[in-house]
């Protein structure tokens, strides 16, 4: 060993800001590699939905009438509000990066309360739908009803809207496979809300002590990231599982 | 040390494990189960994958015990189905799955890249915790009765029809499952945004290059078994019934699912495996890997053709005709750049200056085996040839050629080869070359009867078989004894070695990668400097003259 007595010394500290971590050269790496790492996962996200969408497509284009009859049970008036709720929490969401990359503490807190709001939001009118589906006996498993779809005009305000005929029942009993769609797609989806609700909670906190904005903004350019994919995802699932005969 | 030899280890008299180095410099259990440091992580791996290792080649060895008689005396029918499901789970998501990726893929990834960690270094921990978790889950499933679905947790089966430990199963699966995203994420990032000055994409060593391959596989299928599991597990707790036909549903979806990343799978398992097999190959031929780029872009090329092959393993299961010729078509392709593999490393060893250590007698074994199990491959694609073999032996034969006679052997090359590097001692070099012979003399007692039991049409998966296989069966568990001794050996003297082998030196094969350019074991920081690439991978000439300006022997 010729001279590797003096190892410690070359690589003690040098200058550098408290948030690079000692294996990146530079901060422009440690961002660099960090939004690369959030692409990629959001790739294993579109692989995971990708599973359930590739369910959904399978089963709608074999039992099409069950589908078209089960969308007409969701209310598309919340589903819309909902829509909008969402793509106006990425508004503030992009609002909320952009202070943290000019520096602005108070509007990031500003913008990542009203994305958390937002978020809450959401969730409560996904609640209330999800709470109709229990009531009609729309919730796959043991106490499935077909009623709603044997005999359309036993659900005065749904019928008033589509006019639907009965369906055979072999064709209704399928309705059963659209809303274990419905509640998996959706429900994997309030899942990600729910996480990313609560990792904004934790960012609010940060944020008021000011660490998102002394330049070291990538935890928030990539939360951002997250939170505009998981809108994606609902405006697909808006278009899939609400607006099936309305082409 | 004979002339034929390329070891060159420093004077024993003086040499010393430097002081300084990943092991010594923290202390204590919690330095270890809270560090970052990829090196150590790889060593955690590394001995939480053999103890797994050993309690899966546990159950083999049972399986082939109850086989030795054509009837079931050693366990229950039921029991022997706990077995070779567990056998399999084990083996596959704890063993084959994570083996080089998480050991030596952790630990020489950013050595060889010249950077001084994986970019998330914590995430990297995070990945071992998961592995442990959904590991010591399987293991508690074992302790309360087990499950008995197969590995491919088969529809309707696992559905509607087993009453045992489906749920926490696939509880461990899907978080290991997890695990290994996390770990392909890492290397992506890392290979792209932690190369040191100089390191460009074609001068990066081809076990980086099969890594990218395999990582790109975990990040892109695993996401999909993942999405399977909770489906099977939802169709299972609520009847959601989208396998379910009673309901529509349909269980040939859930094979598309599964197969969908199982098939990935085996060359999540079997790319790394090359990658350790090029970087032996040349370091004991003392030639640069003959068609570099033609080896690299063959991971490559495998990892993209293995997305479209899945429905291979589906021909007797009702696809549709057109399906299985497309599948089947799609099928011959991988075998393309497997063989541009292989016969690029017969080209590398034609006039090379070949020596025989232990990791250069494993990585031959893997030539011998990997193609044996590669061309059956075939067999097995051809969809005709498919419906007589299918679900017989032949299958399990053609499985075992590859994952054990290919990705065991290269695991065990590998561990061998850098062994002086983690550890800084030699292991004992005779008896290292002998536990290699006698793994491959037991490898093939063990398993190229299987073939022929295949071809005569012994179902997979039963407990007892017509008398007239007998012989055949005798034979595979006799080689499934020395097959163990085989995987024991490097266990006793590989510890033995921690404390009592030769100390390595550097660089004790004279091998060109940047991690043998720095001490051994090497420094948390893995390097003194940031190293800058000067020069084309496998550059032996690059490294004589190294030696010559140094002034002294780079081993010294």
């Amino acid at each position: 060993m010729p001279d590797n007595s003096a190892i410690t010394s070359n690589v003690a500290h040098e200058e550098h800001p408290a948030y690079l971590r000692h294996h990146f050269s530079s901060a422009e790496q440690q961002a660099d590699a960090a939004g690369f790492a959030m692409w990629l996962f959001l790739l294993t996200e579109v692989m995971f939905f990708g599973g359930l969408f590739t369910a959904y497509l399978v089963y709608r284009n074999w039992y099409y009438p069950a589908f078209v009859a089960g969308s007409h049970q969701l209310s598309v008036v919340w589903g819309t509000t909902n829509t909008a709720v969402l793509i106006f929490s990425s508004f503030t969401m992009a609002m909320g990066v952009w202070c943290a990359q000019t520096r602005r503490r108070r509007g990031l807190v500003l913008s990542l309360a009203l994305t958390f709001f937002l978020g809450l939001v959401f969730l409560g009118i996904k609640t209330i739908e999800y709470r109709e589906k229990i009531e009609k006996h729309h919730v796959p498993g043991f106490h499935y009803s077909l009623q709603s779809f044997l005999d359309p005009q036993s659900n005065p305000e749904v019928y008033a809207e589509y006019h639907d005929k009965p369906l055979v029942p072999d064709m209704a009993r399928h309705t059963e496979l659209y809303f274990s769609l419905y509640f998996l797609m959706t429900g994997m989806h309030a899942l990600h809300m729910i996480i990313g609700i609560g990792i904004l909670g934790f960012m609010i906190l940060r944020a008021r002590t000011g660490a998102y904005t002394a330049g070291h903004e990538t935890f928030v350019v990539n939360f951002g990231l997250y939170w505009h994919f998981i809108d994606i995802v609902w405006i697909y699932l808006f278009a899939l599982l609400y607006l099936i005969s309305r082409h | 040390m004979n002339e034929h030899t390329i070891v060159n280890l420093p004077d024993q008299a003086t040499a010393r494990i430097p002081k300084d180095n990943y092991i010594t410099r923290e202390n204590g259990l919690l330095s270890w189960l809270l560090t970052s440091d990829h090196k150590r992580i790889a060593i955690l791996y590394l001995i939480s994958l053999s103890f797994f290792f050993f309690i899966g080649g546990a159950l083999a060895g049972l399986i082939r015990l109850e086989l030795l008689t054509p009837q079931t005396d050693l366990m229950a029918t039921d029991t022997y189905n706990k077995v070779f499901t567990m056998h399999g789970v084990i083996m596959i998501f704890f063993f084959l799955v994570p083996s080089v990726p998480a050991t030596l893929g952790n630990f020489f990834i950013p050595m060889m890249i010249g950077a001084k960690d994986l970019a998330l270094p914590r995430i990297n921990l995070l990945s071992w915790y998961l592995y442990m978790a959904g590991g010591l889950l399987a293991l508690y499933t074992m302790a309360v009765g087990g499950v008995d679905t197969g590995w491919t947790f088969t529809t309707p089966l696992s559905t509607h029809y087993v009453n045992t430990n489906v749920l926490t199963t696939g509880l461990a699966v899907f978080v290991a499952g997890f695990s290994s995203i996390l770990t392909g994420l890492n290397f992506i990032v890392t290979i792209h945004k932690m190369r040191a000055p100089g390191m460009t994409w074609f001068r990066l060593p081809l076990f980086i290059w099969a890594h990218y391959a395999a990582s790109i596989l975990m990040v892109l299928a695993t996401p999909v078994v993942a999405i399977a599991i909770v489906l099977i597990a939802l169709e299972r707790t609520l009847g959601i019934g989208v396998f379910d036909p009673t309901k529509g549903g349909d269980p040939l979806l859930f094979q598309h699912l599964f197969w969908f990343y199982s098939h990935p799978a085996v060359y999540i398992m079997i790319l790394p495996g090359m990658g350790v097999i090029s970087e032996v190959i040349s370091t004991f031929s003392r030639k640069r890997v003959f068609g570099y780029t033609a080896v690299a872009f063959s991971s490559v090329a495998i990892a993209v053709f293995g997305f479209f092959v899945w429905a291979h393993h589906m021909f007797i299961m009702g696809i549709s005709n057109y399906a299985v010729l497309v599948f089947s078509l799609l099928t011959m392709l991988v075998a393309v750049p497997s063989a541009i593999k292989i016969f690029n490393w017969t080209f590398t060893l034609y006039k090379g200056s070949i020596t025989f250590e232990t990791p250069m007698i494993y990585a031959f074994g893997f030539l011998g085996l990997f193609t044996i199990g590669g061309m059956t491959g075939v067999f097995l694609g051809s969809s005709g040839t498919d419906i007589h073999l299918t679900e017989t032996y032949f299958i399990v034969a053609h499985f075992h050629f590859v994952m054990v006679g290919g990705m065991l052997m290269a695991f065990l090359a590998g561990i061998h080869f850098w062994w002086p590097k983690m550890t800084g001692r030699m292991y004992p070099e005779k008896l290292s070359q002998m536990a290699a012979v006698i793994t491959f003399v037991g490898f093939n007692l063990t398993f190229f009867p299987q073939f022929i039991l295949g071809m005569l049409g012994m179902p997979r998966r039963y407990a007892s078989y017509p008398p007239e296989f007998q012989i055949l069966n005798v034979f595979s568990t006799a080689g499934a004894t020395i097959l163990g001794v085989g995987y024991l050996l490097p266990v006793l003297y590989l510890v033995w070695s921690l404390r009592y082998g030769a100390i390595a030196g550097d660089n004790p094969w004279q091998a060109t990668g940047l991690e043998w350019q720095t001490q051994s074991p090497p420094l948390t920081e893995n390097f003194t400097e940031m190293p800058v690439m000067d020069h084309e991978a496998y550059d032996y000439e690059w490294l004589e003259k190294q030696k010559k300006e140094k002034g002294v022997d780079s081993a010294g």
